[in-house]
């Protein structure tokens, strides 16, 4: 299994969002996560990537294998495309930007500087990322926003080559992208609402109302 | 780790970006003191090595919150604290592209202003020195208030509040070298204990601030 998922429940600031999260992935294989406006699905994925930490329950994957794009693009304004890229090129340790920008037809502005791009290209820009990253699992949080169609069917064909390549991803996404070896989970049944917020790290002393 | 202070740079350096901004009002501060203060030339005289230390400081604190903000609102940060380059570099590394563009330029701009303030001749290599190895503290506690308030709407009052008693003790030091060295006496020792604030701070201030990070990034 690249990613299991074991009894996890997340908080998002004070409030406990979801419980009892648990399931696997294995490699090549996409994970759809459903469910409605503010069920968690933002929280659940930067749980799983590690920028949260899980009140409960665990994460199990190999070091260093999960690559999170979130609602931001990330990108800086002031640089170029190729540059945008290349810089995420240098962190991750991957020498080559070429392929990146050709799965998502990038080549013919890589020298325009990203803020004036729009925002579905600057979607793509920020999509091309992942590939930069060389990382086998993707953590997607609404990827196809700001998308027309023919660029959704590009970033769909992206995920399928990646899944190809025993590559796996999780999509917070409410399109069908008619992916092959796709599962869907529905993430209503692990809604926390009511719950009692038990947030160890809520502080009290900066919290309104606290009594 | 490279591209991470390449970038930094490129993005001062660019339209836009905080270099120049420190160095303008430095040279704003300084050259407006005569006329504040008067042109007697032997009272600017006894006050210039602190007034070019209190104008570095300030002119630093002006860029601080531009550390982390700026990548914290386009979801950077998220994606930094995601990748394989630890919080602790990416902090180390913040702090010394904000020194290199904001700090040493002031090193540099120094002694020219200080001709403007009549400092006493004896006291120019004291200053230098003394902003060279003073100014990194800056940058490097500085960065740790930035990552302090990363996240909050407007805290760059929140960050100056927090972060100015923990410049204090590099004020003094470091405009005490340089007054000493003015008045012809040995500034050694304001001199090391200056730089042992930077050292220390650059040994202990990283961790801290990626500690802070990842609170707030949450």
């Amino acid at each position: 299994m690249a990613l299991t998922v074991q009894d996890l429940a997340c908080a998002r600031g004070p409030a406990q969002v979801l419980a009892g999260v648990s399931f696997s992935l294995a490699a090549g294989e996409a994970l759809i996560l459903r469910g409605p406006n503010g069920a968690g699905k933002t929280t659940l994925l930067r749980t799983l990537v590690g920028l949260t930490p899980p009140l409960a329950g665990t994460v199990t994957h190999e070091e260093g294998a999960l690559a999170y794009a979130g609602h931001a693009d990330g990108l800086k304004s002031q640089l170029s495309v190729a540059e945008n890229l290349r810089f995420w090129a240098g962190i991750f340790g991957t020498p080559d930007i070429g392929a990146a920008l050709t799965a998502y037809d990038l080549r013919t502005f890589a020298d325009r500087k990203a803020g004036e791009l729009s925002a579905g290209q600057k979607r793509r820009l920020s999509l091309a990322r992942l590939l930069v990253t060389g990382r086998p699992i993707w953590c997607l949080d609404e990827p196809t926003v700001s998308l027309d169609t023919e660029n959704t069917a590009r970033f769909a064909a992206a995920v399928e080559a990646h899944l190809a390549k025993r590559g796996s991803a999780i999509l917070a996404t409410h399109i069908d992208l008619g992916l092959p070896n796709a599962r869907t989970l529905d993430i209503t049944p692990f809604m926390a609402k009511g719950l009692p917020a038990s947030n160890p790290f809520s502080d009290d002393a900066f919290g309104e109302g606290s009594t | 780790m490279r591209s991470l202070l390449k970038r930094d740079l490129s993005l001062a350096i660019r339209a836009g970006g905080g270099f120049g901004l420190a160095l303008a009002f430095f040279l704003i501060f300084v050259s407006l003191v005569p006329f504040g203060i008067g042109p007697d030339t032997g009272r600017l005289s006894d006050i210039a090595a602190g007034l070019l230390w209190l104008g570095a400081l300030l002119a630093c604190l002006l860029s601080l919150d531009r550390i982390f903000q700026l990548d914290w609102e386009d979801g950077t940060l998220d994606l930094i604290a995601t990748s394989p380059l630890p919080l602790e570099a990416a902090s180390a590394l913040k702090a010394l592209a904000h020194w290199l563009t904001t700090g040493l330029p002031l090193v540099f701009a120094a002694p020219i202003l200080g001709l403007m303030l009549n400092l006493p001749p004896a006291a120019f290599p004291w200053l230098i020195a003394s902003l060279f190895v003073g100014t990194p503290a800056l940058s490097i506690i500085g960065t740790f208030g930035a990552a302090l308030t990363v996240g909050i709407k407007r805290g760059g009052l929140l960050l100056s509040l927090l972060v100015l008693p923990l410049y204090m003790p590099t004020l003094i030091l470091g405009a005490l070298t340089a007054a000493r060295g003015g008045q012809g006496l040995d500034a050694t020792t304001p001199l090391l204990l200056t730089a042992g604030i930077t050292l220390g701070s650059a040994a202990l201030l990283p961790f801290a601030a990626a500690a802070a990070l990842r609170v707030n990034l949450r």
